[in-house]
């Protein structure tokens, strides 16, 4: 038989084709995170009884919807591997185990894009007077989008071999996204201003969360083979 | 990853020492010492919750035993697993598949994973050899337990491993299904295999060792097949471990 062991990226494409073929299968959490993210702008639509919001506050309002949609594909990504062997048959072949943490990261983010494509016209259409500041945001939030994906793949395997997957995930993974969220507000406030963006410490900001895409990828490529082990 | 790694000259396919196991303070494996050479089978017989099913998690490389020692092909585990990655067909409880992907996609997926390069046509000629060719779209959700364990068995041959570890293999088959996946299964050349079996008959029929647990994980016996027959065999497997043989 002619066997080679596959590379890390063939395996990465391996994992995250499944993945995206399940997912638009059956629809367990794109269509979700979308009612979601609606739901919650509908929330605060009325309950701040505000039909414009600038600023902070708008920042805020997006940035918090987005966490909080992303952490219910973040409860529900290693959810098959974990009931149907994934784990398993990725440790019997002669595949990297990281490649698991690369693909489920990549498959969080098509899911935040795939929300945002959505989610930010329905923002624009209830809270801004102007899309000006939103095609600036769009780096800041793909950097918040990369922070989200690349920490949540790495702390949904722990919470998912937990009892209490759906306390434990939120409960060890906010407190890590503290920064990430810091610096997408820092950006997103100016960008979402009253009477159109303006880019003080943008570069900085988006300095910042790329350093902590970067960090957060590295530990998971150094620690998430010991994750997965029984 | 690199090529795999040359096993160390004449190690014997598997061997333990003291391997024990426990799960929190529960012990369900004890002191367990046997060797078995490459390309011998080793049956596995106990009542329910003995350490059968825990031994051949360790034997897999999926589970670190608590105490002791044990090499497949001479590579220490865990410390060495990584070097088995490849080598080793697992048939659990589980069937490792998919349940929203259909057969031939799950075989696709695991034959990518293994660096299969003809992976669809090895996959259409397990599908045809276990019967389920004209079922290869079907969702695993949508199969029955017989059809699940015929795809499982599928997926654990996929890549001609060289140590096949079967944990009741025959369950949830009807006798047809079983007639047809037996000599899938079944001792071939250079195939070692660890089973666990209920059929005291068909593990002195197939096996070179019989391993015998006790309720308490314990060893009750550890024969080679040529020095027990079946009534003993099966008279000793009720006596030590309470199952009517």
């Amino acid at each position: 038989m002619n066997r080679r062991p596959p590379s890390t990226l063939a395996v990465v494409a391996t994992v995250l084709a499944k993945d995206l073929r399940v997912e638009l299968r059956t629809l367990q959490s794109v269509p979700a995170m979308l009612l979601f993210a609606t739901t919650i702008f509908v929330i605060f639509r009325f309950g701040l009884d505000r039909t414009r919001l600038d600023g902070a506050l708008a920042a805020g309002v997006l940035l918090v919807t987005i966490l909080f949609a992303a952490l219910l594909a973040i409860n529900r990504i290693f959810v098959a591997e974990r009931e149907q062997g994934g784990f398993e048959a990725i440790r019997l072949a002669p595949a990297d185990g990281t490649a698991l943490f690369f693909a489920k990261a990549a498959a969080l983010l098509v899911y935040l894009v795939v929300l945002e494509a959505f989610a930010l016209p329905v923002f624009w259409l209830f809270f801004l007077d102007s899309g000006s500041g939103l095609v600036p945001l769009l780096p800041v939030l793909l950097l918040l989008d990369a922070a989200l994906a690349v920490t949540g793949a790495l702390i949904s395997p722990m919470a998912t071999n937990s009892r209490a997957r759906d306390l434990i995930g939120p409960l060890i993974l906010l407190p890590l996204l503290v920064p990430a969220m810091i610096a997408a507000a820092g950006a997103g406030q100016h960008l979402l201003a009253a009477g159109g963006p303006s880019y003080e410490q943008y570069g900085t900001w988006l300095a910042v969360l790329g350093l902590y895409d970067l960090i957060f990828l590295l530990i998971g490529w150094a620690a998430f083979d010991f994750l997965i082990e029984d | 990853m690199s090529d795999p790694v040359p096993e160390p000259a004449d190690a014997p396919a598997l061997r333990t020492s003291g391997l024990s196991h426990a799960y929190g303070e529960r012990w369900v494996l004890r002191d367990l010492s046997l060797e078995l050479a490459a390309g011998e089978t080793l049956a596995v017989l106990g009542p329910n919750g003995a350490g059968k099913s825990t031994l051949l998690r360790i034997v897999a490389t999926l589970l670190r035993p608590t105490e002791g020692s044990i090499e497949v092909f001479g590579f220490d585990l865990p410390r060495e697993a990584w070097k088995l990655r490849g080598r080793i067909g697992f048939l659990g409880h589980q069937p490792l598949l998919y349940r929203d992907l259909d057969g031939r996609e799950n075989l696709a997926f695991h034959a990518q994973l293994f660096g299969i390069a003809d992976g669809g046509a090895r996959a259409a000629e397990l599908l045809e050899r276990v019967g389920l060719a004209h079922r290869a779209s079907t969702r695993v959700d949508e199969m029955s337990a017989g059809m699940v364990k015929r795809l499982a068995v599928c997926r654990a041959l996929l890549h001609e491993p060289d140590l096949l570890i079967l944990d009741e293999p025959l369950a949830n088959l009807d006798p047809a299904g079983a007639e047809t996946v037996a000599p899938l299964i079944g001792p071939a050349p250079g195939r070692t295999r660890v089973v666990v079996t209920h059929d005291v008959d068909a593990a002195l029929e197939q096996a070179d060792r019989v391993l015998g647990l006790e309720r308490d994980g314990s060893v009750a016996f550890e024969l080679p097949v040529g020095d027990v027959d079946a009534a003993r065999a099966r008279r000793i497997y009720s006596e030590r471990t309470g199952v009517a043989a």
